[in-house]
C-alpha cells in the first residue's frame, strides 16, 4: 500500500461562517459541559462499569460453557450469541474506553487504561498510541489521521484516485470480516515503513508484539476451547469464528459511521499549526457523526453512537455521554454548526454509497468551491488556522 | 514447594491461556472478591465502637492472607464515591485469629479516616495489602519492657499486648505501659488495659492529659522510674516521638528505644509552586518551574518519557506518583495519594515529586 497523496480542500467548512471570538465562546461552553460532568462522578458510575464488566465476564463464561455442548444445535445458537455479545461489550464499552482513560479517575489498578487488556488482536499498548494519540489527536486531518480510510480506502474525494481503489468496496467487506486482524497490522504502520520513515527493526519488534498477543487470542478461540467440546471440536471452531465475525463486523459498521458518512468534514494538515483549544473543539465536532438508537443500542456500540461527544470528552467515561449530547446538539445549533445523527442502516448506507464513489476517479463537489490557496508551507512560521476558518 | 505445589502452578499456567487476557484470578475476584489473591479484599463482618472516634473493623479475608507480626500495619483501601482510597493502619487482632481487625481513629478533617470509622457498614468490601512495618518486638522478647503511648498510638502496641498476653502472659509481668489521651472516656482500649493489668501483673499508667498535661521526657521519671533499665517501644504524635528520641539519645541508650510515627500528610502550598522532579525508572532528576508540566521538565533533561497528545486527553504519559504532590495544571487540583496515575503533560510539581516513569 502506497502512502496517500491529497489534493487540496473540495468544500468550503461549515464553520466558515463562525469568528475567533465565537469559536473560543464556544470552546469555553464546552469546557464547562465537561467540566460539571468529571466534577460529578461518583460511586454510581463507579457501579456502572463494574456492573458491565460483570455482565461481559458472565456472558463470556456462560457463552463458552454451552459451547462445550456445540454439537447440540440450540447450544451452538445461544452459546454463539453469548459469546458474540461478550466480546462485542468487551471490545467497545469495556476495552476502548478503558484504554482511554475514561475509567482512570476511580484508582482501580485493575479498571485502569495502563493495565487493561482485551479480546482483540491488537494488544493495547500499540492501540493506545495509535487511536489515542494519533486518531483523537489528529482527528480527520488529511495525511495525518491515518483512520481515514486506514491507509487503504479512499474516503475523501481530495485523497488522489488509484486504479486499485476500483476494488474498494470489495476490500471494504473483507476488512470489515476481519477488523480486528485489519487494526492490529494497520498498528505497525507497513506504508510508513515503505517510505523510509519507520525503521524496519521498529516494524518487526512491533509484529513480534501482536504475534506474542494474538497467538494467545487464536489458541484459545480455535485451538483449546474446541478441544474442551471433544468431537464438537469442528462446530466449536465454527462458533468461536462466528462469534469474531459478528463482532468484526458490528464494530467496523459503528466505527466506519463514526467519521465516514456525509456532512463529515476532513481537514488539511496545515489547520493544525497554532490550533486553539476552541478550534480543536470545532474539528472534533465537525469531524464525527452520531448514531441514533435506544439504550441497549448505545451500550452495544461502546456508546460510540455518541461519536461527537465522545471524539470531544474522550476521557469522560462513556455512561455519561447520552446526558451531555443534548447539551452539544443544542450548542451546534445556537453557532450554526451541523450535528450529523442518524440511524445505523441509514448511515451505514451513506458510508458504502461514498466508498463505491469514490472507487472511482472523482467524487468531489458538483461545483467546486474555490479552494483555499495552498501556499508553499516552509518549516518556520505558517498562516494560523484561525485566520482561515474566520474568513 | 513439592509435587503437589508444582502441579497447581502448571494448573494455573494452563488455565491462564482459556482465560486470558484475563488471568483466572480476575473471574475469581468477579464472582468473589475475596477469592482473588492478586487484589485481595476483605469484608467488615463486625464494628467494634471502642471511643467516641476510634473503630476497630473486623475483617474476613481470603483464604491466602500473610501472617502479620504483632505492631505491623497493614494498607486499608476503600471506595468513597468511586474512588479508591488508601491509608494504613495497624493490626490489633494475633496473628492466629480468624478476623483481621484494624482500629481506626477518625482524624479531625479527614474524610477517609472518618469514612472508615464512621460510615463503613458491616458488610462492607474493603481492600487490603500485605503486612508491613518494623514496630515489632524482638525473639526472645525482653525481659523489661516499657510502651509509651498517645492517642491512636496505643493501636501497634495493643496488637503485641494482646499476642504476649495469649502467647506467654509472663512477658508483661514487670512490663509497664504509660497511655495518654485527654480523659479516661477518651483512652482507647481503655478497660480492656485495665483487665490485662488486673490478670497479668502489667503496670497501667494511665495519664489523662486534661488533668495531668501531655507526657515528656520531663515527667517520664515520675510515672516510669526505671525507664533507662528498659528496652522501650513508643508510638504517638511526632512532637512526642521527637521529644524521647532526643532523651534517649542524650540520657539513655539510644538503641533501646524503638518508634514509630505517625505520619500526616504533609501541608502544600496551595499554588503551582515547582520543585525537583525525580523520574524514577530513568533515575533522571530536574527542576519544574512552576507551571511547567513534569513532562516538559522531563524531556528538557533528556528523559524518554511515554507522551502522546500533550494535553491531557490521551492517557499515554501517565505515570505513577511515589512522593511529593502535583498540581494538575488545567483545574488546580492538588493530588498527593502515592500510588495515583497521574498524566505528566498536564501536572505541575507542587513541591518535589518522584514520578515512576
Amino acid at each position: 500500500m502506497a502512502t496517500q497523496t491529497f489534493g487540496p480542500s473540495m468544500t468550503p467548512s461549515a464553520a466558515a461562517h463562525l469568528t475567533e471570538e465565537q469559536v473560543e465562546a464556544l470552546g469555553a461552553e464546552l469546557d464547562a459541559i465537561r467540566a460539571e460532568v468529571v466534577g460529578s462522578l461518583g460511586e454510581a458510575d463507579a457501579r456502572y462499569i463494574h456492573r458491565v464488566i460483570a455482565v461481559q465476564r458472565g456472558l463470556e463464561v456462560g457463552g463458552r460453557g454451552a459451547l462445550i455442548f456445540s454439537l447440540f444445535p440450540p447450544a451452538w445458537v445461544a452459546g454463539t450469541a453469548a459469546l458474540s455479545v461478550a466480546k462485542i461489550l468487551d471490545n467497545m464499552e469495556i476495552g476502548h474506553n478503558v484504554l482511554h482513560g475514561q475509567w482512570d479517575w476511580m484508582r482501580d489498578p485493575k479498571i485502569h487504561s495502563t493495565t487493561w487488556e482485551w479480546d482483540h488482536a491488537s494488544p493495547a499498548a500499540s492501540w493506545k498510541k495509535s487511536h489515542n494519540y494519533e486518531h483523537h489527536t489528529f482527528t480527520n486531518i488529511r495525511g495525518k489521521d491515518r483512520d481515514l480510510g486506514y491507509s487503504i480506502m479512499r474516503i475523501t474525494p481530495e485523497q488522489e484516485w488509484k486504479p486499485a481503489d476500483l476494488f474498494q468496496p470489495l476490500v471494504n467487506l473483507g476488512l470489515s470480516m476481519i477488523f480486528e486482524w485489519g487494526i492490529a497490522i494497520y498498528d505497525v504502520e507497513f506504508e510508513k515503513v515503505k517510505n523510509g520513515t519507520k525503521p524496519w527493526p521498529q516494524a518487526k519488534g512491533e509484529l513480534m508484539g501482536l504475534w506474542r498477543k494474538a497467538r494467545r487470542q487464536l489458541a484459545k478461540d480455535y485451538v483449546l476451547f474446541p478441544l474442551l467440546s471433544g468431537p464438537g471440536f469442528l462446530s466449536t471452531v465454527a462458533a468461536n469464528a462466528t462469534a469474531n465475525v459478528v463482532r468484526n463486523m458490528w464494530s467496523h459498521a459503528v466505527i466506519f459511521c463514526g467519521h465516514f458518512p456525509d456532512g463529515v468534514e476532513t481537514f488539511e494538515e496545515e489547520r493544525l499549526d497554532g490550533e486553539t483549544k476552541g478550534q480543536w473543539y470545532v474539528r472534533q465536532m465537525l469531524g464525527s457523526a452520531n448514531l441514533s438508537g435506544g439504550k441497549l443500542f448505545h451500550l452495544m456500540t461502546g456508546n460510540l453512537s455518541h461519536q461527537i461527544e465522545h471524539h470531544l470528552f474522550p476521557d469522560v467515561p462513556s455512561n455519561r455521554y447520552a446526558e451531555i449530547a443534548p447539551k452539544v446538539q443544542e450548542i451546534c445549533k445556537r453557532y450554526g454548526l451541523p450535528y450529523t445523527t442518524g440511524s445505523l442502516p441509514r448511515q451505514y448506507g451513506k458510508v458504502l454509497r461514498k466508498i463505491t464513489r469514490l472507487a472511482f476517479p472523482g467524487g468531489g463537489p458538483k461545483q467546486p468551491a474555490p479552494a483555499p490557496a495552498r501556499l508553499p508551507v516552509p518549516a518556520g512560521r505558517k498562516p494560523s488556522a484561525a485566520v482561515r476558518l474566520a474568513s | 514447594m513439592g509435587v503437589l505445589g508444582e502441579i497447581g502452578r502448571r494448573a494455573r499456567v494452563a488455565a491462564t491461556w482459556f482465560t486470558q487476557p484475563l488471568l483466572p484470578d480476575d473471574l475469581l475476584g468477579t464472582l468473589n472478591p475475596l477469592w482473588s489473591s492478586r487484589e485481595p479484599h476483605a469484608r467488615v463482618v463486625g464494628l467494634r465502637r471502642e471511643t467516641a472516634d476510634t473503630t476497630t473493623l473486623l475483617l474476613r479475608t481470603g483464604p491466602g492472607r500473610p501472617r502479620h507480626r504483632p505492631g505491623q500495619f497493614v494498607g486499608v483501601g476503600t471506595r468513597l464515591d468511586g474512588v479508591w482510597h488508601w491509608r494504613t493502619y495497624s493490626v490489633t487482632s494475633c496473628p492466629g485469629d480468624p478476623l483481621l481487625a484494624v482500629t481506626v481513629t477518625a482524624l479531625p478533617g479527614g474524610t477517609v479516616s472518618g469514612a472508615l470509622a464512621h460510615g463503613t457498614p458491616v458488610g462492607t468490601l474493603l481492600r487490603i495489602g500485605p503486612p508491613a512495618g518494623e514496630f515489632v518486638l524482638p525473639e526472645p522478647v525482653p525481659e523489661k519492657l516499657l510502651f509509651l503511648t498517645a492517642g491512636s498510638g496505643i493501636t501497634p502496641v495493643m496488637g503485641m499486648l494482646r499476642d504476649l498476653a495469649a502467647t506467654r502472659p509472663e512477658a508483661l509481668s514487670g512490663a509497664v505501659l504509660v497511655h495518654c489521651d485527654r480523659t479516661p472516656s477518651d483512652l482507647v482500649f481503655g478497660p480492656e488495659l485495665r483487665d490485662l493489668a488486673a490478670t497479668t501483673g502489667l503496670t497501667l499508667v494511665e495519664r489523662h492529659t486534661a488533668v495531668r498535661g501531655r507526657l515528656t521526657p520531663d515527667n517520664l521519671t515520675d510515672d516510669v522510674p526505671d525507664w533507662a533499665a528498659r528496652q522501650a517501644w513508643a508510638c504517638g504524635p511526632a512532637a512526642m516521638i521527637d521529644a524521647f528520641t532526643e532523651h534517649w539519645a542524650r540520657a539513655g541508650d539510644p538503641t533501646a528505644l524503638h518508634v514509630e510515627l505517625f505520619t500526616p500528610p504533609v501541608p502544600v502550598a496551595t499554588d503551582a509552586t515547582g520543585g525537583r522532579v525525580s523520574f524514577t525508572t530513568s533515575g533522571i532528576e530536574t527542576d519544574a518551574a512552576p507551571g511547567t508540566p513534569l513532562m516538559v521538565a522531563g524531556e528538557a533533561a533528556g528523559a524518554l518519557l511515554p507522551n502522546g497528545c500533550r494535553m491531557g486527553i490521551c492517557h499515554t504519559c501517565v505515570g505513577r506518583l511515589r512522593s511529593g504532590a502535583v498540581r494538575d495544571l488545567r483545574t488546580g487540583d492538588l493530588h498527593d495519594t502515592p500510588g495515583e496515575p497521574v498524566r505528566t503533560c498536564v501536572s505541575g510539581a507542587a513541591g518535589d515529586v518522584e514520578i515512576e516513569l
